[in-house]
Parts: C-alpha cells; structure tokens; sequence
C-alpha cells in the first residue's frame, strides 16, 4: 500500500479562503486506513471544502500533507487514480443511462473490460433491469446508490462522500452504511461527512468542525468524554416554562428539547447544579442524572463555536 | 445492497494508451448525450435548410481597389495610360504584372487577384490602324457584386480616361473594344456565390454553439466536479467534446453542399475529396473557438453571447455579405483572422474555379493557424480545479 503506515490522510496547518472569508482555518487531521471517519459540523462550517482539497479539486492556501502517501498539492492526479469522490449534489449524467454512466467512469479509468464492470456493478448494486434508464430519472435513492457504485468501481483505496445520505429514506440510509461498513471491511478507507447523529456514531472516528476550526476529534467515547459535559434530564410538566428560566443561568451552557424530556448540561458541575437546584424538588418534574450523548455534545459546541468566531 | 452475495469486483486497470482511452471514453458520453438531446439534433438538420430557402439575395455595395492583375504582351505608351486610366477609376489596383498567360491565370485562380486586364501583342498598332482591337478583362465573378460594378463601369471610364492622353486625335467612338469574361460565373448567378458562402456560415453557427456550450453546461449541471475528481487532463476532455461534432459538422456541410448542387445547379469544378479535407479543418477550427470560449465564460447565456460576438463579425467581414476586396484596410485586417474568411476563399475557389490545394496553401495554413492558437488557450484556460 502507498504509504505504508496505515495512515490514509494525514494533513497539517490547511487553510482555504474564498474571497477574503476564511472558510477552513488551520485544519490538522489523521485517518487511520481502513477506517470510517465521520466529518460532523454545521452547514457553511467548511466540511465540503475540506474534502475537495483531499481529492485535489481545491489547492490550499497554506497547509501541507498527504492523502494515501502522496503530496496533496503536488501529485493531485495521482491522488485522484486512487480515491472516489461521491459529491453532495448528484453530479452523474443525468441524460445518460446507468449502465452508460458506469461505462464512462469504467473506461476514464482504463478498466480492462469497461462493460464486464459496469455489469458487475449494476448487479452488486442491486439496479439489474434499471441499467438502461437514465439517471436522471432515478429517485434518490437509487441515484445515491449508482453514484456510490461509480466512485467504488475503480477500486479505490479512499473514497470521499460529502452527505451522501441526504434526503435518503431510512431504509436506504441503513442499507447503504451497510455497504460503507462492508467495504471498510476489505481495506478501504472512508471519509464520510452527515448531519445524522445516528451516522455519526456508526463511525469508528469522527471530527466535528465548525466555522473552519476542527474542535474536536476521537471515537464517539472519547469525544463525549472530552466534552466534559454534565447533562440532566428532566421529564415532567410545563418544560417549555422551565427552559425559559432556565435558559442563560450560570453552569448552564444549554437547554434543549428532546421528545418529551430536556436536556439541561453544562462543563461545570458544581455551577449547573447550584443553578438546577432550586427546580430539583419542585413536585411533577423528574430529574435524572444522565451521560450527554452526541447530540447534547456537537450542539453544546455549536452553541459555543458560534460565540468564538461569529 | 446484497454485499454478500457480490463481493466487490476487481478490474485491472491499464496504463498503455490512456490518453486515446480517456478521450474516447469522452466522446463516446459526448455522443450519447447528443443522440438523446433531441432539439439540438434537429437544429443540425433545420438550420441549414432553413437558412438556405431563407437567404435573401447579396447586398449590392460599389466595391473599389479591386486586387488586379495585368498581362502585358506589349509594352507600349498606350498599353501603359489605359492601366492608369483603369487605376485613376479606383475600380481597380494592379498588383501584378506577368507576361505569362499561365501565371495570369493561376493569379485569378488561387483569388489573388479578382481582375485581370490583357492586353494583347501589337495592340497600339492595331489601334492606330483604326482596327478596334480587343481589350480583354477578366473578372472573377464567384462574387458577382464585386465584378458586375466594376465590369459595368469599365467602358465609359477608360473612354473619357483616355480622350485626353490619347493622341490619335478624338474618334466619335472607342477606338478598341472591351472584351469582359466574366469567369466561373458568367451569368453572375448570386445562387452559385450565395451557395458556398452558406456552408462557411452555418457551420460557424453551429459549431460555435455546440462546443461553447458544452464546458459550462457540465459546470452549471454540476457534473464538472466529478468529472475533475477523475484521472483526465484537459486534453482529453477537449478531444472527447471536439471530435464528435466534427462528424455533426461534415453532415451538415454534405446536406448544405447536396442542396446546393441538386437545387440550385451549383457546381463542384475541384476535388472534392480536397473540400472534404478542407472543410474538416474549418469545422475543427470553429470547434476549437467555440471550446475556447466555453473555458473563459461562466455560464450557458453568456457562452451564447460570446458566440454572437464572434459570430457577427464572421459574417460581416469574412466576405460572405460584402465584398472582401471592397472593405478598408483595417476590417480586410480583421477578417483575415476570422476562420470563415479564409474557408469562404477555399470553398469557392473549389466549388466554382476548381481550384487545387496550390492555389490555396495560404488559407489552409491560415486556418490551421487558428485552430492551434484556439486549442492552446483553450487547454490553458481549462482549469483543473475549482478554485
């Protein structure tokens, strides 16, 4: 394998500005080969740019590393013999049919049997008896499946898939980390980026990153640990009262709405319960004493990221 | 997905020929992607046909300056103020000078020259003697508006030109006569001009919009993005988007050229295997423009645009609505860098004076010229990222 050290990604110091508005800043990352790292932040937060400097659609302003062991400034065609890219917008063509599509994208990569590998992945992806229709009149799910099959056909070593579950039903959602979990399995290293929490934790690693800054990476464990938080749970009557008396309390870094319940958390302990304290006894509100979960966590560091750099 | 059951395929990858492999795979999409858009391939079809019922007749405008060649053999007082004369009418410029009638000849052939003034041997004689010899003029009337004023204007002028210098005293009429031959089209036929012009037009038309539409159609689609996460250089891309359209542009100049032969009685006098070539050198050099601006606009309306901007110009200084030889200086400058002025040249000189390749080596140079200045930028402007 290129490299050799089991490090798919490892990049230093990136930054990328697009007319004078900084949109990654400082970014250092490391993906172990063979893993499934998840790319976490809000909209605009710089995930998409991020991704397009690894496959080298975008050259960084300053930074440096490598992707699959090969410079990411200076050997970007290599780099892209070995990665798939699945774009967040379906960026397939839409008048060609499916079997068409993966011909093209077979014979770009010079396959040996263009066709042969087209037809092997129409049936591995499931679409026999759609290959002749064109992808443009696919639904969505379909058209995440075909993509994800164009960009596995040359067999990659990296792929790259910026929210590629967006708009998919749950059912296709599930199916297709299957399929990401299956080829994580034979050895290929995946960089996905979701907004879904659920995605999230199906990740062996994953980093959030917010307004261009990376603030926090690990496996889900680690980054709910080093958050810090303390988080309550409070079942009971008028929670929409107690989240406006609550909200901007000293210790307490957020209130939100989960269902039925409210999560109340926040980094330090001895303050968030002083706050809390007066409510605790109050008679039809149940506390519980609970560990944060992911969700708690990114929209903790949404909330505060926003105060940083907005 | 049934990953079990399929377990991921593996497909050696070559390395041997991967630039005719990229191109092709190119434009085997390009062409799928033409075959399905339906409207464009009726245009292909409707335009020519409808631009050549359509075609009004040439716009008459009095041409001046007219490059002019001489054949003199015999070198006399006279022979000399009859030139001037000729050149006095600003009708006329005399370019060359040759004593051969062959070298006469090739000069109209190859459109150096659109006049030719012989003036035969013992001809002062023959005109002292009061015997009305011929003057002969020969013009070359592929463009009948160019030679039809000049020839018309001919007589009157060079007889009060002449009354004074002569001095054989002041005979109540010409004392020789003047021959005009109006070559290649005698009956100034505006159909057998208008003909061949309307290949070089329609093909620019058409071409020009293909490819310049063609980079920003991927971006605006969105395919572009994963089309550059893809091992292919802008080469490649470039060839898989041309060649396609070269094939669309020799059919449609073989419908236009058929319904010019088969409705309008134009001739093909050169070698047509010769227009063949030629013609898929002035396609591939539109293509080429057309690819470039497709590299430097931003979106489908302004590749449109663009292609307007080049396009007009193509039709007003190229020849094929005035007069070459009758333009100033500056836009005779100007269309000489327009594709279509030179291929007008070689598409008439072919059809209607069987020209051969001899004659018409300077604008087939000019025209591979241009393709490659076009290509350069093009691949220079094509960027590989999304900066």
């Amino acid at each position: 394998m290129n490299g050799g050290n089991g490090i798919a990604i490892d990049v230093k110091g990136l930054t990328k500005s697009f007319g004078g508005r900084e949109v990654v800043h400082d970014l250092s990352m490391q993906v172990k080969r063979g893993s499934i790292y998840g790319f976490l932040g809000p909209n605009g937060s710089g995930k998409t740019t991020t991704i397009r400097i690894l496959c080298g659609l975008l050259t960084p302003d300053s930074g440096e590393g490598t992707c699959l062991g090969y410079d990411i400034r200076r050997d970007a065609e290599k780099i892209k013999r070995q990665v798939g890219y699945m774009t967040q917008r379906f960026s397939l063509y839409q008048d060609l049919s499916v079997r068409e599509n993966l011909e093209f994208v077979a014979r770009l990569y010079g396959l040996t049997d263009a066709r042969g590998a087209a037809r092997e992945m129409i049936k591995r992806l499931g679409l026999s008896g759609r290959e002749e229709q064109l992808a443009g009149e696919l639904s969505g799910g379909w058209k995440q499946r075909l993509a994800l099959g164009a960009c596995t056909l040359p067999n990659p070593q990296l792929l790259l898939l910026d929210e590629p579950t967006a708009g998919v039903d749950p059912k296709a959602r599930r199916d297709f980390w299957n399929e990401i979990h299956a080829l994580a399995a034979e050895g290929l290293t995946v960089l996905v980026s979701t907004h879904y929490m659920d995605e999230a934790e199906r990740c062996h690693e994953i980093a959030y990153i917010a307004y261009g800054h990376l603030l926090t990476h690990g496996t889900v464990e680690e980054v709910i640990a080093k958050s810090a938080l303390t988080t309550y749970t409070v079942t009971g009557e008028d929670l929409n009262r107690l989240t406006a008396e609550l909200t901007g309390k000293p210790g307490i870094d957020m209130v939100a709405p989960f269902g039925t319940s409210l999560h109340v958390s926040g980094r330090d302990v001895a303050a968030l319960e002083a706050s809390i304290g007066p409510w605790r006894e109050k008679s039809g509100l149940r506390w519980q004493r609970s560990s944060p979960s992911l969700e708690d966590v990114f929209i903790e560091l949404m909330g505060r990221s926003k105060d940083n750099f907005q | 997905m049934s990953v079990v059951d399929h377990p991921a395929p593996r497909h050696e990858i070559r390395e041997r020929f991967g630039f005719l492999r990229r191109s092709y795979a190119m434009l085997v999409k390009e062409f799928i992607q033409l075959r399905r858009d339906r409207v464009s391939f009726a245009m292909i079809v409707m335009l020519p046909v409808m631009q050549l019922m359509l075609f009004g007749y040439a716009i008459n405008t009095t041409p001046h300056h007219l490059p002019s060649a001489v054949l003199l053999q015999e070198d006399s007082d006279l022979a000399r103020s009859i030139l001037k004369a000729l050149e006095n009418t600003a009708y006329f410029r005399f370019l060359y000078e040759v004593h051969d009638v062959e070298d006469f000849d090739n000069l109209l052939k190859s459109g150096k020259v659109l006049f030719g003034v012989e003036i035969p041997r013992g001809f002062e004689r023959a005109v002292r003697r009061g015997d009305r010899p011929a003057l002969l003029v020969a013009a070359d009337a592929t463009d009948p508006v160019a030679a039809s004023a000049a020839i018309g204007s001919l007589g009157m002028v060079v007889q009060t030109a002449l009354k004074h210098d002569l001095y054989i005293g002041n005979p109540p009429e010409m004392p020789f006569e003047i021959r005009a031959h109006a070559r290649y089209n005698p009956t100034a036929a505006s159909s057998l001009n208008i003909v061949p012009g309307l290949v070089g037009t329609i093909l620019t038309m058409t071409m020009l919009i293909f490819t310049a539409l063609s980079v920003t159609r991927e971006v605006e689609r969105g395919t572009m993005e994963s089309l550059l996460s893809m091992p292919i250089n802008p080469v490649e891309v470039m060839f898989g988007k041309i060649v396609p359209y070269v094939l669309v542009g020799f059919l449609q100049a073989f419908l236009i050229i058929g319904i010019g032969v088969g409705l309008f009685g134009v001739p093909v006098l050169g070698n047509l295997f010769l227009l063949a070539l030629l013609s898929v050198l002035f396609i591939t050099t539109n293509l080429a423009i057309g690819y470039t601006i497709s590299t430097v606009v931003q979106n489908q309306l302004q590749a449109m645009q663009m292609s307007m901007m080049f396009f007009l110009p193509s039709i007003l200084l190229s020849g094929f609505m005035f007069p070459f030889a009758g333009m100033p200086a500056w836009a005779q400058y100007l269309g000489e860098g327009l594709p279509l002025t030179h291929y007008l040249r070689i598409v008439r000189a072919i059809m209607l004076k069987g020209a051969t390749m001899e004659n018409l080596r300077f604008d087939t140079l000019a025209l591979a010229a241009l393709m490659l200045l076009a290509m350069t930028i093009a691949v220079t402007r094509f960027r590989r990222t999304l900066d």
